[in-house]
């Protein structure tokens, strides 16, 4: 039994596939995420959108999953780090982040990782400026590694990518 | 596999090695004094140490694979939360929880009666009860825990307890701390203040030093409390089987004291709990003891009989706090004319919030470490801890010593100044040497302090740039020491500090098992890296389990910088009793002395004739064939004889010391008296590089942290309240805040350290805060004497070294324009 507004039943699309999930229609995109779809990469630190280690993508666009309604999800497609990779490939981010020593405690990692996957799925080749870099992630907060090899991580996946769509 | 490489491991593996075995270079990596790449019983030098690599954790981590102790989900869990005081220091006159237990999902509720037993981290002060009984001690303070089908409901059920408080004044300073007026927060007949911990030693013939010196500085500095903030809010599952065993699953650091501890308070033998450490979120310190909602979880399953999770919130994450005591300091050093020093006494006063916690620890830790990095031949500390009604201070990466290291190196700078003696130059004229004994006995050996501030000022043109004088541009140099892990245990006994297995199945892969935490600090890559080097074969080859009190060996836990030395030091033991066993067996199969076994690169090989080899599985599997099962055993205690002979001698020894050199550059806006740090310059002695990057990353975290203390952190209070227990008001350093950190690695190869290393987790935090300070100084000519060091603090400043008439419309005070220190 629970105090909870009764539940909804919705059809999302969560990491390319199609999902239906019911849930208390007060819940955010966060609780549904991480409790009712069992994708726990996605973490929290705040839940009053103040540190972005709730970050997921809802087309494309990373938004703060604490502060997002997960009944607005409806019909959009949302990405959590869990669907980051192609298979069994990682994004190149995270491969960048791995080698880079970018995640240390990794509790803010998938916060940040989508945070750039939308920078650098964006840029579309180019190659990116620090300070680009830096604006897109002042949203995310990291205790441990001084962002000093988040910024080399992201540097170095864009570059890799711009490389790769040059062929 | 290229014979060429093996020849390359089989003699030095570090071409920047010269005939010395040491040299100075380092365009190709942050190695700038790098230890001798053959080390002492291993003839086929490093083929993983001093290598970095992908750590063994990262890959987990970058995918969301990383079970973190929230993302434990059990069938039937039921979800828990707290009920905290709203009032910072009052009676508990009645809790009715009552119509919380008739709400519809509402499961089971527990108040302090239910779970009476005093306990406390430090044996000397159990003053913690998992809920409060009869008194609130701080805004925070859990009172009680509910238990429901979920969060929703259990959140809702808080609001049906009523509570009836008697307020108590509330003690919200050191100051009213130390009236004798008021009421006590812990009972304590022997005294009628709130003192809870007094210090009081000397070493050396203090008259005489004073009386030597040709000069004396006496200077007063606060240090503001701040708190970790780990990105990760703690969070616990506890479930109690049909066994009448309960596992816990929990963010701690210290998995072997929640284990005690959670024995103790639920009285319930140790042997029937297990104790999981899952990846740590950050600690920093601040998940380093038990906390209420850990043991409430931990009764309320073993009450339902159901799972059990409680995750705090960020609000309540700044309640649990531990963190960084604020403390009030006043040094005064006598000095010889060339700035030699002849006598010191330090006295400091730290504000220890509502509990005990590790406070005994750090207050005799505020005085330990001052003569660890510059020669003070007497010495007297006078340390006093109280409580006030605020969240309890404990821990913080510095431990202690971080505010102290900050008075003391802005007093050194003010001494250097007034004898006209370069700072960086002064800070080298004053430091230990190597294998040294101090004035308070505690053992010194491996010391790259020299090297880190030469090459720290090297780096940065600092003599050049200190000399310049130019208004609003700053340079400052800050130097400092840490332990690598606490020389005795926190509760007594004579078991090793730290113990590991390491097992070799038929596959070739190996498995090392040590109760170790990873907190981020990259304390599963150290354990793989040192078995793999060990063993000759690749870092991922290596498994590890790690943090679990039923699989484990105990290791103490993620505090004190200890577990590369220590964890290290186990598991190097247990793996050289299994490569012994591998290289009696490969030794009869190629034909060679025992002695001429290497392991490198998958291979067991003669060193003196690479090419007579077998490769490890092939090894492995014969020594099965010969000896059954492979697995060997380590463990670890530090030396004996490493701490003076004193009442308190048991704070401050550690097996070896790390030493850190900052230079900081700051730009002040002498208008706004905003500072802005254009670059952090730090060198540090970590004894050897095990993996490099991880080192780096390391030091990088540590400028981060010191950065925001320096500036920007703080834990304030307003009418008995945190004013500010969240992340947007709780300022920390964003990424548009961070300047270029250029790391720079002094490797001196500590003789008991694994592989030669000694530590980086919490050193490199301690000289950031004063080389800013000291930068700062430098740029407006007048010091801030507390930090954080804030555009306000820095405009009164200049105002004060301009006699008023600068800046500030009203008068500016006549007399010092210090912070006034307690009595
Ligand atoms: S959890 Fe969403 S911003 Fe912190
Ligand atoms: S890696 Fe720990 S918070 Fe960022």
């Amino acid at each position: 039994m629970s105090v909870a507004p009764p539940k909804v039943l919705l059809a999302m699309h969560v990491n390319g596939a199609d999902v239906e999930c019911a849930f208390s229609p007060s819940k955010t995109l966060l609780e549904v995420v991480r409790e009712d779809l069992g994708l726990t990469g996605t973490k929290h630190g705040c839940e009053m959108g103040h540190c972005g280690a709730c970050t997921v993508l809802v087309d494309g666009v990373p938004v703060l999953s604490c502060l997002e309604l997960a009944v607005e999800a409806e019909g959009r497609e949302v990405t959590t780090v869990e669907g980051l990779a192609r298979g069994a490939e990682m994004h190149p981010v995270q491969a960048a982040f791995a080698e880079c020593g970018a995640a240390q405690c990794g509790y803010c990692t998938p916060g940040f990782l989508m945070s750039a996957a939308a920078l650098l799925d964006g840029a579309d080749g180019r190659t990116l400026t620090q300070p680009e870099i830096a604006e897109a992630l002042a949203g995310n907060l990291c205790r441990c590694t001084g962002y000093t090899k988040i910024i080399e991580a992201v540097a170095l996946a864009n570059g890799r990518m711009a490389e790769q769509s040059r062929g | 596999m290229a014979e060429r490489d093996l020849r390359t491991v089989s003699t030095a593996t570090n071409p920047d090695i010269d005939a010395a075995g040491f040299t100075v270079d380092s365009a190709v990596s942050s190695i700038a004094i790098a230890a001798p790449a053959t080390p002492a019983g291993k003839p086929e030098g490093f083929s993983v140490v001093g290598k970095s690599t992908p750590k063994v954790n990262a890959f987990a981590a970058v995918t969301g694979a990383a079970i973190f102790a929230d993302d434990v989900v059990l069938p039937r869990m039921l979800h828990g939360k707290l009920l905290r005081s709203t009032k910072p220091h009052a009676r508990l006159i009645k809790v009715d929880c009552s119509r919380a237990l008739e709400l519809p999902g509402v499961v089971a509720v527990a108040t302090g009666a239910d779970i009476p037993v005093r306990y406390g981290i430090l044996p000397s002060s159990p003053d913690e009860t998992v809920l409060a009984y009869d008194t609130v001690r701080y805004v925070g303070d859990p009172i009680a825990a509910v238990v429901a089908d979920d969060e929703l409901t259990a959140e809702e059920a808080l609001d049906l307890i009523d509570v009836t408080y008697e307020p108590l004044p509330s003690i919200m300073t050191i100051d009213a701390a130390l009236r004798d007026d008021l009421p006590q927060i812990h009972a304590n007949p022997r005294r009628t203040n709130n003192v809870h911990k007094e210090v009081h030693l000397e070493f050396g013939d203090m008259g005489a030093g004073f009386a030597d010196a040709d000069r004396i500085f006496e200077d007063e500095y606060f240090f503001e409390g701040n708190t970790h903030a780990p990105m990760e809010e703690h969070s616990v599952v506890a479930a109690f089987g049909a066994d009448s065993k309960l596992t816990i699953w929990a963010s701690t650091q210290t998995p072997h004291y929640l284990h005690r501890i959670a024995a103790q308070v639920l009285e319930m033998p140790a042997s029937r709990i297990r104790v999981i450490a899952p990846p740590v979120g950050g600690g920093f310190g601040g998940k380093t003891e038990p906390f209420a909602h850990e043991l409430a979880a931990a009764y309320l399953s073993c009450k339902t009989g159901r799972p059990v999770k409680i995750t705090l919130t960020r609000q309540e994450v700044f309640y649990a706090h531990r963190g960084r005591h604020p403390v009030k300091m006043r040094i005064k050093t006598g000095v010889k004319r060339d700035g030699t020093i002849t006598a010191c006494h330090l006295q400091t006063w730290l504000d220890g919030g509502a509990y005990g916690s590790y406070g005994v620890a750090t207050t005799y830790y505020t005085g330990a470490l001052s003569t660890v990095t510059y020669k003070i031949p007497a010495y007297k500390f006078d340390g006093c801890r109280v409580f006030t009604n605020k969240p309890p201070c404990g821990p913080k990466r510095g431990h202690g010593t971080t505010q102290p290291r900050f008075a003391f190196e802005c007093h050194l700078d003010a001494i250097a100044d007034a004898l006209g003696i370069d700072a960086a130059e002064y800070r080298k004229r004053i430091a230990v040497d190597p294998h040294s004994t101090t004035v308070n006995g505690l053992r010194i050996t491996s010391c790259g302090l020299r090297e880190c501030i030469d090459a720290a000022a090297m780096r940065t043109d600092y003599a050049a740039k200190r000399a310049r004088k130019q208004k609003g541009k700053g340079i400052g140099i800050a130097a400092s020491t840490y332990l690598c892990g606490a020389g005795l245990p926190i509760y007594w006994n004579e078991m090793p500090h730290s113990g590991a297995i390491v097992k070799v199945d038929r596959g070739g892969g190996v498995t090392v098992y040590c109760g170790t935490s990873e907190c981020g600090q990259g304390s599963e890559h150290m354990l793989a890296a040192i078995v793999a080097e060990t063993l000759g074969i690749d870092v991922m080859d290596v498994r590890v389990c790690s943090g679990d009190t039923d699989l484990t060996p105990v290791d103490l836990g993620s505090y004190s910088s200890r577990v590369t030395f220590m964890a290290g030091n186990a598991a190097r033991q247990a793996a050289a009793r299994v490569r012994s066993q591998i290289a009696d067996v490969a030794a009869a199969k190629l034909g060679i002395a025992v002695d001429r076994v290497g392991f490198a690169l998958r291979r067991v090989f003669d060193v003196d004739k690479p090419e007579n080899a077998i490769n490890f599985l092939e090894a492995a599997q014969a020594t099965e064939a010969k000896l059954g099962t492979i697995a060997g055993v380590g463990s670890y205690a530090p030396p004996p004889g490493i701490a003076g002979d004193f009442k308190g001698s048991g704070v401050g020894p550690s097996p070896a010391y790390s030493y850190s050199a900052c230079v900081a550059e700051v730009d002040v806006d002498l208008e706004t008296g905003a500072v802005t740090v254009e670059k952090i310059t730090l060198a540090h002695d970590v004894g050897r590089a095990i993996n490099p990057d991880s080192v780096e990353g390391q030091i990088e975290g540590g400028v981060y942290m010191g950065l925001g203390e320096a500036l920007m952190e703080e834990q304030i209070f307003r009418a008995g309240e945190h004013k500010i227990p969240n992340l947007l008001d709780y300022k920390t350093p964003t990424i548009l805040d961070m300047p270029p950190v250029e790391s720079i690695i002094i490797e001196t190869d500590d003789a008991e350290g694994p592989f030669g290393a000694k530590e980086a987790g919490q050193g490199p935090l301690n000289p950031v805060i004063p080389a800013i300070a000291n930068a700062v100084a430098d740029a407006i000519g007048a010091r801030v004497y507390s930090t954080p060091v804030t555009p306000e603090k820095v405009l009164k400043a200049l105002d004060a070294a301009s006699g008023g008439v600068l800046r500030l419309r009203k008068p500016a005070p006549p007399a010092t324009p210090r912070e006034p220190v307690a009595p």
